[in-house]
């Protein structure tokens, strides 16, 4: 129940937290909400020998009109970016995949970049993220960079941020006037999704024009059913042909097996969440 | 150890406090506020839930480091002046409880719901306290105690617009 032993540092800037971090290399870990982190901590799955909390950093919070997308800082909790009116018209796939993220505390705690550097593969908003063609903000020692979607997510719990750098803000471009659904399955009320779609779709008079699908859960990062998304094109919104694009969610994926459910279980799942989260984004 | 000065309750409080100890063990084992209990060891169960600078969180999550600076309530604060809190008051009309160690959590979690809707829907009531688990009622008492809360205008003010709503 108690965490070992560690050092504490709360600075203020960016630049003395990455600075903190070049300092203590491998020994430290970036805290941000701590929901995540706080029982890894307690378990002592980890001991870190110190802790840099991000929560003094007011620069890391905030959403922000940025042109072509909308900027949600690293920083921003949960309970903010739902109910924020600029995620909702131009990311409502953002909005629809975090009202229903763990439970209410946790959203009040948790942040949006926290959980997205956590890169846990039944995390709620990796695949939305993904889906959205997001775009992550890092910064180093050496200055700023923008990594794309694609390239974020590495492997289980691991991302292109560097040892010495902060994730400070994700860019998600926007989809204004876009359907979008977030279907997860879970075994009991707040729990992480078994399998979860995120899609988000654009439809003129009855027929997608366009759609973008992200599944949670069905592989070591999140994923983007690139072949259902193809299928979806130009198609009429209805169960016939939507369970048909549906069919491809499996492809290129590479679902875990658990005490859940195995893989063929959660294959399964995603073909029948699939059709679910696209007609529901689709308003069919 | 890091000093630490908030407010507790109330209370100006200031202390030396190592940074691994959580925010529930911090006013348990330092201030002695046993109301807010230890559930669970995963952060599911909601039952050390306490306010933050006025929001919801759950106390074994957060360091009693990062609340250097802050306002917090337990349980303990709610009642004023000997009088409880509605929400403590609808829990004890409607039966909300059986075994009760999950109430101090249950109570501030529907406080913190009730702050922010005033008149939830069943579905709402049961949504907001998702993160609060109890092991004995089934919910059900505690959904109808919160309801009940709400009709009293637990959230402040909301008791007005309901009779005047209800008046139409």
């Amino acid at each position: 129940m108690i965490p070992a032993q560690f050092d504490y540092l709360a600075p203020t800037t960016v630049e003395e937290a990455v600075a903190a971090l070049v300092e203590h290399g491998d020994d430290a870990k970036i805290l941000a909400g701590g929901q995540s982190l706080l029982p890894v901590l307690r378990m002592r799955l980890n001991a870190p020998e110190m802790v840099i909390d991000l929560n003094r950093i007011d620069s890391l919070r905030g959403i922000t009109d940025d042109g072509d997308a909308i900027r949600i800082g690293a920083m921003t909790q949960h309970s903010v970016v739902e109910h924020d009116p600029l995620v909702e018209e131009h990311a409502l796939l953002i909005h629809r995949a975090v009202e229903h993220l763990a439970d209410l505390q946790i959203r009040h705690r948790g942040t949006f970049g926290g959980a997205l550097a956590h890169a846990d593969p039944a995390g709620d908003l990796g695949a939305p993220a993904l889906a959205l063609g997001a775009q992550f903000v890092i910064q180093g020692p050496n200055g700023s960079r923008t990594v794309e979607a694609d390239d974020f997510f590495v492997d289980l719990f691991e991302t292109a941020i560097g040892e010495d750098e902060i994730l400070t803000a994700v860019r998600v471009p926007k989809h204004t006037g876009w359907g979008a659904h977030y279907e997860k399955f879970v075994r009991v009320a707040h729990q992480w999704p078994i399998v979860a779609i995120a899609a988000t779709v654009k439809a003129e008079g009855g027929v997608i024009t366009e759609a973008r699908v992200g599944m949670t859960n069905m592989g070591s990062t999140p994923l983007r059913a690139r072949a259902v998304e193809d299928a979806l094109r130009g198609q009429p919104a209805t169960d016939e042909a939507v369970r048909a694009a549906a069919a491809h969610a499996t492809e290129g994926a590479n679902p875990p097996s658990d005490l859940n459910g195995d893989a063929a279980y959660r294959s399964h799942l995603a073909t029948v969440l699939t059709r679910r989260a696209v007609l529901a984004a689709a308003g069919a | 150890m890091t000093r630490i000065n908030l407010t507790v309750d109330g209370a100006t409080v200031a202390d030396d406090v190592e940074p691994r100890m959580l925010l529930v063990q911090y006013l348990r084992e330092k201030l002695g506020k046993t109301g807010t209990v230890i559930g669970c060891d995963t952060s599911n169960c909601g039952a050390c839930t306490v306010h933050l600078d006025g929001t919801s969180v759950k106390s074994c999550n957060v360091l009693a480091v990062q609340a250097d600076g802050s306002e917090v309530t337990t349980i303990e604060g709610l009642a004023q002046d000997g009088r409880l809190h509605p929400v403590q008051e609808a829990f004890r009309e409607c039966h909300g409880l059986q075994c009760g160690f999950c109430t101090p959590g249950m109570i501030m979690q529907s406080v913190d719901l009730l702050k922010d809707n005033p008149d939830p829907s069943e579905e709402e009531i049961r949504l907001g306290l998702e993160g609060n688990l109890c092991r004995c009622t089934g919910y059900h008492n505690i959904v109808k105690s919160v309801q009940h809360a709400a009709s009293q205008g637990a959230a402040g003010g909301s008791a007005v617009t309901q009779a005047a709503g209800g008046a139409q």
